[in-house]
């Protein structure tokens, strides 16, 4: 019996389980090639915090990462984590805060949305599905700070890409075509994710009560002022009871930028940034710290979208184009709130048919943006398109996932039929 | 490598030169092929100057769609193409094949959408990077990465190679800044990946394009990011008694939070060189210089050089100048943008060399490199980076002293294999090209690089699209190592020893 044989008896005596906890990439390579052997689909996962996103699909078996854990290596001040796939991002968020260190592209926390509470997911997911926070627009999403991946593909092979410097251009860049795959490529086993300095401080600045096209206009100002915004919302008026500040007097629609910096800086920008935008002082109110750190956190998690038992769509597109976008959704009832400065809309549907998705979606296409459907009544989850693609695209895709999973063994549907 | 294998040169391919002139004149004018040899000649060569070899004709397509029929045409025909931007590259990543057509895009070079409320510019492939600053800058806003070939190198070859530049640290590299292309496949097929929105759905063909040196699509156009300028941007000039002293200083200002817009150290030989050559102003004693430069408001930037500043005297800095003014700040850089030409006065030849490395190792690799500089018996001076952790050794020698050349190539390997060994990378910002091909199972094992291989195959079956570039011919690592041809047999007969 060779090595490699006898670790796979090793590690099979049970293969009949229909779970496998693997916790060491050996074992996730071996339980791979058993797959491909015997032609067995398999629905990868982590801590399933993101589990309800993408199609549902058939996988005889499950591969959950959630053993498969572990800071590898963490160099403060080569601004590098290096950890195992199924590592909660809680353990890893708090290892950083001890440097005083971040994920600057803050993961979006779907916890709030699907289970009521938090459930930031393991980093292996987080990069899988590629969703940024607020600061998306100043430093980035997911697939701008992974460094660096070693994987398992579907045929069993421990592959790796890039490394854990910044500047690295040797053989094609792998690690951004993983992130977003949704597991459909291969299987991360460790991750080197960039890490960067928290700001020392942050305040937001609030104007209250603008129209949805003012509000807009703001925002596109302050992306656009040397201001140096981190965050750019707008929240209409029926999401403001989750905004109860005591500062916070009115009850209307509130356009928030966020600064983050040194506090004199801050102070000096957000004045600078009034008169860029042409505010006067007693339309806005300034959230310190404390509060600004809530308000973005709810931001982040999604927190007016709690326990939501109807539909959610994320829209994406040019920021040119969201108040046509969204003037144009509002014969669908909609209930939104715009995040990334114009740039992404988060909308929430009570009723939704297959018909109206592709209504909406052909309106979204038109303004060169796409539609992320993430929460959907199951009635309906198989008869509509969850992602968007093009028939050219798909093309290229399938030929791509032939590349890395040959035998459509990993997460075989999650994105497309067929992929 | 001075005996480097390239694909082999199929005769049928160039005895049927006219027909191939004949049918693309069916797509493109005819005085856009060039096909007499005085004609291909310019086109031999790119900025790795040491290899030539004129392609069999040059296109020069105008529009998207004549450039889809060239790439399906010679996909039906088995011809291979090499797509070429200014030619500006440092790894030989378009060296001509001389059975292949060369796609030069010189004539995809205007700028076609100034869109400020997108912050974005769509530009066509050979606008050069900074032309695209420069039609921004009079709103305030600036394309970020910022190569040091800037003035001449073209966004489309930005883009192939995910180009870096000093600024890489706080802004990203090409591939931060890009927001989405429209690429050709080797079949023909038009598409787009990305476009103005921040991160496209999907698979994300926009990163895997970026940095695929040319082998698996050819972009028509181009649409990046603009960023609004910063108040104020100043920068330190600081002299250390050891290299030690300047790494260490480096570690400790990332470590205590602060992110400079660049970090940039010179070796005590660079800065006399570059000092002679520019007059900068540079503190020569120092055995190691570096320029600290902050951006922000006044605030930030006065904050952050202060600190900065603590932690240079603490870790012993002999000179500490801060910039008065723009002027002083662009003269501080100055000298190290003439580095490389500075290098040129000292010896008849210089190899730069490109490696990445973990910052904390700098002092450690360059008393590596000091070490193989006496095994070699040639001089070496060293830009780094620091920020970034991108290396630069050049490496002095005399090209026409065959020996002489043989032992740089060596040397610069054996730098470049131990940038991989304490954990950096081969290629920082050049690319592998030829340049760095037969060092890539340094980097990568066997099947490491059969995944790569199969993207390539996956898009590109026959591998006519840039073929020899960036990975071992041989395919396996197993096989090829590092290859040396003997006898001459394999060797790429067209392609000169330097």
């Amino acid at each position: 019996m060779s090595m490699e044989e006898k670790q796979n008896s090793q590690t099979f005596q049970d293969f009949s389980q229909s779970t496998f906890k693997p916790k060491t990439t050996e074992e996730i390579s071996s339980i791979i090639k058993e797959c491909f052997k015997k032609n067995i689909p398999l629905e990868v996962c982590g801590l399933k915090s993101k589990k309800n996103i993408g199609r549902n699909f058939q996988a005889e078996k499950t591969l959950d990462l959630s053993n498969y854990t572990g800071i590898i290596e963490y160099k403060p001040e080569e601004l590098y984590i290096k950890v195992k796939a199924g590592t909660p991002l809680n353990e890893i968020k708090s290892e950083l805060d001890k440097n005083n260190q971040q994920l600057a592209f803050e993961p979006v926390d779907f916890g709030p949305l699907f289970s009521g509470k938090s459930n930031e997911g393991s980093i292996g997911g987080i990069i899988s599905c590629n969703f940024a926070g607020p600061r998306r627009f100043k430093v980035g999403s997911a697939r701008d700070h992974v460094l660096g991946f070693q994987g398992v593909n579907g045929k069993g092979e421990v592959i790796k890409s890039g490394g854990t410097v910044v500047k690295n251009v040797t053989g094609y860049d792998l690690s951004k075509m993983l992130t977003g795959s949704y597991g459909t490529l291969v299987v991360l086993t460790e991750i080197s994710i960039k890490v960067l300095p928290k700001p020392p401080s942050n305040k937001t600045v609030v104007i209250e009560n603008p129209h949805l096209d003012k509000a807009l206009d703001y925002l596109n100002l302050a992306l656009s002022s040397s201001s140096d915004p981190s965050g750019g919302v707008f929240y209409p008026e029926y999401f403001r009871e989750h905004f109860t500040f005591n500062d916070l007097t009115t009850e209307g629609p509130i356009t928030a930028i966020r600064i983050e910096g040194h506090n004199d800086s801050i102070d000096y920008r957000i004045k600078k940034l009034c008169k860029e935008l042409e505010v006067q002082k007693e339309e806005i109110v300034i959230l310190e710290p404390e509060q600004s750190n809530i308000f973005w956190e709810k931001t982040r998690s999604l927190q007016v979208f709690s326990e939501l038992e109807n539909n959610l769509l994320r829209v994406v597109i040019p920021a040119s184009e969201a108040l046509e976008v969204i003037n144009r959704l509002k014969i669908y009832k909609i209930k939104y709130f715009v995040d990334w400065g114009g740039n992404l809309i988060w909308v929430q549907l009570d009723n939704i048919s297959a018909k109206t998705l592709r209504n909406i979606r052909e309106t979204i296409n038109k303004s060169f943006g796409y539609v992320t459907v993430i929460k959907i009544e199951e009635s309906l989850k198989a008869l509509v398109d969850i992602f968007t693609i093009d028939p050219i695209k798909y093309k290229i895709t399938e030929k791509i996932k032939k590349s890395f999973d040959p035998k459509r063994i990993l997460n075989p549907g999650k994105m497309y039929s067929g992929i | 490598m001075t005996s480097l294998q390239m694909p082999k040169v199929e005769k049928s391919i160039i005895s049927n030169k006219e027909k191939i002139v004949t049918d693309i004149s069916k797509i493109i004018k005819r005085d856009n092929i060039l096909s007499h040899d005085d004609e291909t000649k310019p086109y031999e060569t790119d900025a790795l100057a040491a290899y030539k070899q004129a392609p069999l004709v040059v296109v020069l397509p105008e529009t998207v769609e004549q450039v889809s029929k060239i790439l399906k045409y010679c996909d039906e025909n088995k011809i291979k193409v090499v797509p070429r931007g200014a030619g500006t590259g440092l790894s030989g990543g378009s060296l001509p094949l001389a059975d292949c057509v060369l796609l030069a895009m010189g004539k995809f070079n205007k700028i076609l959408e100034l869109d400020y409320k997108n912050k974005c510019v769509v530009a066509q492939p050979c606008v050069t990077n900074l032309a695209i600053t420069q039609a921004v800058q009079d709103k305030g806003f600036y394309y970020a990465p910022d190569p040091s070939s800037q003035i001449a190198c073209s966004i489309g070859g930005n883009v192939a190679e995910n180009s870096g530049g000093v600024h890489s640290l706080k802004y990203g590299v090409t591939t931060n800044n890009l927001l989405g292309i429209e690429v050709v496949l080797m079949d023909g097929t038009i598409t787009r990946f990305g476009g103005k929105t921040m991160d496209a759905e999907g698979y994300d063909f926009l990163g895997l394009m970026t940095g695929s040196e040319g082998l698996l699509g050819v972009i028509t156009e181009v649409t990046v990011k603009i960023l609004k300028k910063p108040e104020v941007v100043k920068a330190a000039l600081v002299g250390f008694p050891t290299i030690e002293d300047a790494g260490k200083c480096v570690a400790q200002i990332i470590a205590e939070g602060c992110i400079p817009a660049g970090m940039e150290i010179m070796d005590k030989a660079l800065t006399k060189a570059t000092n002679d050559y520019s007059k900068a102003g540079y503190p020569t004693d120092a055995e190691a210089m570096m320029i600290i430069e902050f951006d922000g408001t006044e605030h930030d930037v006065e904050a952050d050089m202060n600190k900065a500043k603590k932690i240079a005297e603490e870790n012993n800095s002999s000179s500490l100048k801060i910039s008065k003014s723009n002027s002083e700040r662009l003269k501080f850089w100055a000298g190290r943008k003439a580095a490389f030409p500075a290098c040129g006065v000292l010896a008849p030849d210089y190899m730069c060399m490109d490696g990445s490395i973990p910052r904390g190792k700098l002092a450690e690799v360059l008393k590596e490199i000091s070490r193989l500089s006496k095994k070699y018996d040639l001089p070496v001076a060293n830009a780094f980076h620091a920020g970034d952790g991108n290396l630069h050794p050049l490496i002095m020698f005399d090209a026409n002293n065959e020996e002489s050349l043989k032992k740089t190539e060596e040397f610069g390997a054996e730098i470049l294999k131990y940038c991989v060994k304490v954990g950096g990378a081969l290629t920082g910002e050049h690319g592998v090209g030829i340049e760095k091909r037969e060092l890539m199972c340094e980097a990568f094992n066997n099947l490491d690089i059969q995944q790569q291989l199969k993207i390539k195959f996956a898009l590109d079956p026959n591998s006519l699209l840039n073929p020899g570039k960036v990975y071992p011919i041989l395919r396996k690592c197993a096989e090829e190592g590092r290859v040396h041809v003997h006898g001459g047999k394999t060797k790429f007969p067209n392609i000169p020893r330097f």
